[in-house]
C-alpha cells in the first residue's frame, strides 16, 4: 500500500468511529431528513450523493426507495446532488453507487416508513402491526387511515437513522429487482435540455480556454493590438491560463483561435519518448511497496515456469461529449454547475486554487455525457469559476474543444506488468510473482494536500499538480487492483513500484489497473494450461475454490459452446475471469474473433454475479457497455505523444470501436435477490481484454504482450516468439 | 446578415453570419439542446441534423448553406406526446446509457429508415458508423432501429 497518510478515501475505506454500524453511507451521513423528503402532494424526493454518469444509477435508487417505502415508483423523484446540503458520499466511482448509497437508501426508506408509520399508529388507535402501506396511503382493517402525505409537514424525518430498523426481506420486492424504464431516457430521446451543455443561464456568457501548446508551458508574451476580438470578446489571464469570454459561443470560439495566434509560450521537453516508454517506466523515479507476500514452506517450486512482461499504453477517458461547467460569481460566493463524480472532493480543491472558503462555494450536480472515471470535469469547473471571477455577477459556460478531451484530460497511466509463474509436474499452481510498474492511478481532487484540478498548475503562484497515488488494496487498490489472483496458489508475491514523477496527468479510469492485470493473470493461466495440456476453462476451474466464480466461469463457456467449438481457420476464441477488485461483481467472458487485416471481435459472451440486480436490464446494459469498452482499450486505443505534447487529440489519432466494429453480445445474468447488490459499470472490461488476448492465440499461436492488439503489436509477438 | 430557412417545419430566420456553423444557430439563438458539439471536425455525428433529408454534420456546415432549406433535428422527430417510432422503440430497448450521442444517431436512423424500409444489421451499422458511442450501447442501438423499422412497416401496411 501507498497511498500515504492524510489521504481522504472518503467512500472506498469505512471508517471505525465506534458509532454503530448503518448501511452504506448511512454510517457517515445519518440524518434521515438528509436523504427523504415526503411531499403533501403526493410526491416523494430521494437525495442522494451519488451522481448519474450515464450509468442509469438514478433509476436504481429510485426503485430501492420505491420499495422500501410502498409508494409507485413515478412518485419518486431523485434530487440530484448538491453541496452543502447533499450527503456527502465522496466520489461517484469503483461501481460503489448500489452498494454504497443504495444500501443507505434502503435503510433509510425503511426507517422513515417505520418512523411514519408508528406516529400513524400513535394518532390512530391502530395497532402498529395491523398497519400497512399502499402506494403512501396507511390502511388499518377498516380502511385508509393516513399517510405520508398528510404527515409530511410533521418534520418527522429530522432524526439519525436507527441501525435496529430492518429493511424488507427479498421476497417481499416488488419494485427493486425488476427492470423499471429509466428514468432518463425519455430526455435522452427526445432532445431535452437535460445536460449541463445544455444550461441557459439569464445573462450567461460563453468562453473557450486557449491552451498552452506544449505541457507545462509557461506564458510569457501576450501581444497587444491587432484587429478586436469577435464580439467583444474579453480576454481573461490569470498567470499562464489564458481565456476568452463574450456574449455568443460562437465569438467565444473564434476569439480564442484568433488569441492563440497572439501568445508566445516557453515550452520544454517535458514527456518521455514514446517508442521506448517500457524502458522510462523501469528507470523513472519511483516507490517500492509490496501488495500480498505469502509462503508455503511444503510446496515443490520446481515445474513448468512461465515469464511474461505486459504492457499498455496510456489510454483515455474519450467521451463523446467534452467537459463542461458553467460558474457564477456574486457578491463572494461562487456557483458551480458540474458533471463532476464527487461536488463535495470538487469544492474542496476549489477553494484551495481560489483561495476562499468552502463555505463560500455551492457546487450543484448536473449531467454530463458518459464518464468512465476521473476525466477533466473537475477541470474544466475551475476553467469556468476563474473566468467567471473576472465578470462578477454573470455566469460563465466554459466547453472544452475536442482537443482538450483528448490531449488534456487525465489517463489511465502506461502499464508494465511481469508475471512469473510456476506449475508443478501435475500443472498446478505453485507460485506466482508479479510485479507492477505504473503512474498512480488516482489524482481525484479533494485527497491530496495539492489541489490537482488542471488549471491550478498554471495560474499565478499555482503549483504542479502531484504524482497520483494508488488507493489502498482494502479500497479497492490502484495500479494494484486485480493483480492478485483469484486462484489457489500457495506461494505469492506481488510487488507495486509507483512512479514518482508524472509527465502525463494519470487518474482512475474504468476498472484502474485491472484491464492490465486481468490481462496478465489470464493469459498466464491460459499459458499454463498449454503447458499442462488442459483446457484453459477447465484449468482455471481446478484452482478455483469460490463457487460463486466456478459458475459466472461456466455460464459463459456454456453460452459461448466452448466446449464444442470447432477450429476454424483465422477465428479464435479465449476466456477472461475477474471478480472485480477481488471484492465485488463476478464476471467471465468469451470472445471470437476474426484475424484479417486486422483483429476484429465478432462475438462476445459474457456472464456475471452481481449479487442482487436492483434493475437487471440496467446490469445487462452496463455489462454490455463495459464489454465493448474493453474491446475498444484492446484493439485500438494508445494517447500517442510526442517529448513536449499529447499528438493524439482528435478521433482519427484517437481512434475507439465504431458501430461497424462491435461484437455482437450475450449476457446471462445469475440473479442472487438474497445475496447484497454490487455494482456492474466495470466488472466486464478486463475480463473482455483478456479474453480477446486469449482468442488472438487461439487464432494465430501468438501470445501478445502489448496492448493495442494492432497488426504492428501482433507482428511483435511473433517475432519475439 | 439574416438567414431563412424551415426548421422542424416552422419557418426560421437567423442573424448572424453566414459563415457561422449551423449548430451554433441551433444550440444559439435557436435555442434547441438535441444537436451537440463532440468533435467540431465531423469526425463523431453528435451534431448530426438533417437538411432536405440528408444526414449533415452541423459542426461545418455554414449557416448560409441552409438558406431556403428544410433542417430537421431530433426535436423535429416526434414529442413524449407523440413519438416517432424510431424514438418509441429507442425507449422499448433502453437503448441508451449517457445518451449524448443519441440525437445525432436518431436523425441518422431515421434517414436510413425513409431510404430503406427493411435495412439489415450491416445496413444500419454502415448508416450509424459516423457515429460514436463510447458507452457501448451499439447492439441495443441496432436492435431499436429493426424494430422502429418493423413497425414503420407494419404501421404503412395496416394504413
Amino acid at each position: 500500500m501507498s497511498a500515504g497518510s492524510g489521504m481522504d478515501f472518503r467512500g472506498l475505506v469505512t471508517p471505525e468511529d465506534g458509532r454503530p454500524r448503518l448501511p452504506g453511507s448511512l454510517h457517515t451521513n445519518r440524518r434521515l431528513s438528509q436523504w427523504i423528503t415526503f411531499h403533501a402532494d403526493g410526491r416523494v424526493t430521494i437525495r442522494p450523493g451519488k451522481v448519474e454518469l450515464g450509468q442509469g444509477i438514478l433509476t436504481a435508487l429510485a426503485q430501492i426507495a420505491a420499495d422500501e417505502l410502498d409508494v409507485s415508483l413515478a412518485r419518486i423523484g431523485v434530487q440530484t446532488a448538491a453541496t452543502p446540503d447533499s450527503p456527502n458520499e465522496g466520489v461517484t466511482s469503483g461501481s460503489l453507487s448500489v452498494q454504497d448509497c443504495g444500501s443507505a437508501l434502503r435503510h433509510a426508506c425503511a426507517n422513515a416508513r417505520a418512523i411514519h408509520l408508528q406516529v400513524a399508529a400513535q394518532k390512530t388507535g391502530v395497532p402498529l402491526e395491523a398497519l400497512r402501506v399502499e402506494d403512501g396511503t396507511f390502511f388499518g382493517p377498516a380502511g385508509p387511515v393516513g399517510s405520508y402525505w398528510a404527515q409530511a409537514d410533521d418534520a418527522l424525518l429530522e432524526c439519525a437513522a436507527s441501525p435496529e430498523v430492518k429493511a424488507k426481506p427479498p421476497s417481499a420486492r416488488r419494485i427493486a429487482g425488476t427492470s423499471a424504464p429509466r428514468l432518463d431516457l425519455p430526455d435522452k430521446v427526445f432532445g431535452a435540455a437535460r445536460f449541463v451543455h445544455d444550461l441557459r443561464l439569464p445573462g450567461m456568457l460563453h468562453a473557450r480556454v486557449v491552451r498552452p501548446p506544449a505541457r507545462g508551458a509557461r506564458l510569457v508574451e501576450l501581444r497587444e493590438g491587432g484587429p478586436p476580438l469577435p464580439g467583444g470578446a474579453r480576454v481573461v489571464r490569470d498567470g499562464s491560463f489564458l481565456a476568452v469570454v463574450a456574449a455568443a459561443e460562437h465569438d467565444a470560439e473564434a476569439a480564442a483561435a484568433r488569441l492563440a495566434a497572439r501568445v508566445r509560450w516557453e515550452e520544454a521537453d517535458t514527456l518521455p519518448d514514446e517508442r521506448a516508454l517500457a524502458d522510462w517506466l523501469r528507470e523513472a523515479p519511483h516507490e517500492d511497496s509490496v501488495v500480498i507476500e505469502r509462503a508455503a514452506d511444503d510446496v515443490a517450486l520446481a515445474g513448468q515456469t512461465v515469464r511474461t512482461c505486459f504492457f499498455r499504453p496510456p489510454v483515455a477517458h474519450a467521451s463523446v461529449g467534452t467537459c463542461c461547467a458553467v460558474a457564477r460569481w456574486s457578491g463572494g460566493t461562487l456557483e458551480v454547475w458540474t458533471h463532476s463524480q464527487g461536488v463535495y472532493n470538487l469544492r474542496t480543491d476549489l477553494a484551495k486554487v481560489l483561495r476562499i472558503a468552502p463555505e463560500r462555494i455551492l457546487v450543484r450536480h448536473v449531467e454530463g455525457a458518459g464518464c468512465y472515471g476521473h476525466n477533466g470535469a473537475d477541470d474544466v469547473a475551475l476553467d469556468a469559476a476563474l473566468v467567471a471571477r473576472a465578470v462578477p455577477d454573470q455566469p460563465v459556460r466554459v466547453l472544452w474543444s475536442r482537443a482538450e478531451e483528448l490531449g488534456w484530460s487525465p489517463f489511465s497511466s502506461a502499464m508494465l506488468v511481469e508475471v512469473e509463474a510456476t506449475a508443478d509436474a501435475a500443472g498446478n499452481l505453485v507460485s506466482w510473482r508479479c510485479e507492477i510498474i505504473s503512474n498512480g492511478h488516482s489524482s481525484r481532487p479533494g485527497r491530496m494536500q495539492d489541489p490537482t484540478l488542471l488549471s491550478g498548475a498554471y495560474v499565478e503562484g499555482g503549483v504542479p499538480v502531484p504524482p497520483s497515488i494508488n488507493p489502498p488494496i482494502a479500497g479497492g487498490g490502484g495500479a494494484q487492483r486485480n493483480a492478485i489472483p483469484l486462484y489457489r496458489i500457495p506461494n505469492l508475491r506481488i510487488g507495486l513500484r509507483r512512479l514518482t514523477v508524472m509527465p502525463l496527468r494519470t487518474s482512475a479510469l474504468r476498472g484502474l489497473g485491472a484491464p492490465v492485470n486481468v490481462w496478465a493473470i489470464e493469459s498466464t493461466m491460459d499459458e499454463l494450461a498449454a503447458h499442462a495440456g488442459a483446457d484453459p476453462v477447465e484449468f482455471r476451474l481446478r484452482h478455483l475454490d469460490d463457487p460463486r466464480a466456478a459458475e459466472v466461469l461456466r455460464a459463459a463457456a456454456e453460452m459461448a459452446g466452448w466446449a464444442g467449438r470447432a477450429r476454424r481457420e483465422g477465428v479464435g476464441m479465449g476466456v477472461g475471469f475477474a471478480r472485480y477488485k477481488n471484492a465485488s461483481a463476478w464476471c467471465a467472458v468469451v470472445a471470437e474473433i476474426a484475424a484479417e487485416a486486422t483483429v476484429r471481435a465478432t462475438r462476445l459472451w459474457i456472464a456475471a454475479d452481481v449479487g442482487e440486480a436492483i434493475n437487471p436490464d440496467g446490469v445487462a446494459n452496463q455489462l454490455e457497455g463495459g464489454a465493448i469498452h474493453g474491446v475498444s482499450m484492446a484493439l485500438k486505443e494508445a494517447v500517442r505523444f510526442d517529448r513536449r505534447r499529447v499528438t493524439s487529440d482528435s478521433w482519427e489519432t484517437y481512434p475507439i470501436l465504431r458501430f461497424s466494429e462491435v461484437p455482437v453480445v450475450q449476457t446471462r445474468l445469475i440473479q442472487r435477490p438474497d445475496q447484497p447488490p454490487l455494482g456492474a459499470g466495470e466488472c466486464a472490461l478486463a475480463p473482455s481484454v483478456a479474453a480477446i488476448a486469449g482468442a488472438i492465440r487461439d487464432a494465430l499461436g501468438v501470445r501478445v504482450r502489448a496492448m493495442p492488439f494492432t497488426p504492428e503489436t501482433i507482428a511483435a509477438a511473433m517475432d519475439a516468439a | 446578415m439574416t438567414t431563412r430557412f424551415t426548421l422542424n417545419g416552422t419557418a426560421v430566420s437567423v442573424d448572424l453570419p453566414g459563415e457561422v456553423s449551423l449548430l451554433h444557430a441551433l444550440r444559439g439563438p435557436l435555442g434547441l439542446s438535441g444537436p451537440r458539439y463532440g468533435c467540431g471536425a465531423e469526425q463523431c455525428g453528435t451534431c448530426m441534423v438533417l437538411v432536405e433529408g440528408t444526414p449533415r454534420y452541423a459542426c461545418t456546415l455554414a449557416l448560409d448553406a441552409v438558406e431556403g432549406k428544410a433542417v430537421r433535428t431530433v426535436e423535429g422527430l416526434g414529442t413524449p406526446e407523440a413519438p416517432h417510432p424510431l424514438q418509441a422503440a429507442f425507449l422499448a430497448e433502453q437503448a441508451g446509457q449517457c445518451g449524448f450521442c443519441l440525437p445525432g444517431i436518431l436523425v441518422s436512423a431515421a434517414a436510413l429508415l425513409d431510404r430503406d424500409p427493411d435495412p439489415d444489421d450491416a445496413a444500419i451499422r454502415a448508416a450509424l458508423d459516423p457515429h460514436l458511442c463510447r458507452c457501448g450501447s451499439h447492439n441495443r442501438i441496432i436492435r431499436a432501429v429493426r424494430r422502429a423499422a418493423r413497425a414503420m412497416r407494419e404501421g404503412r401496411a395496416a394504413a
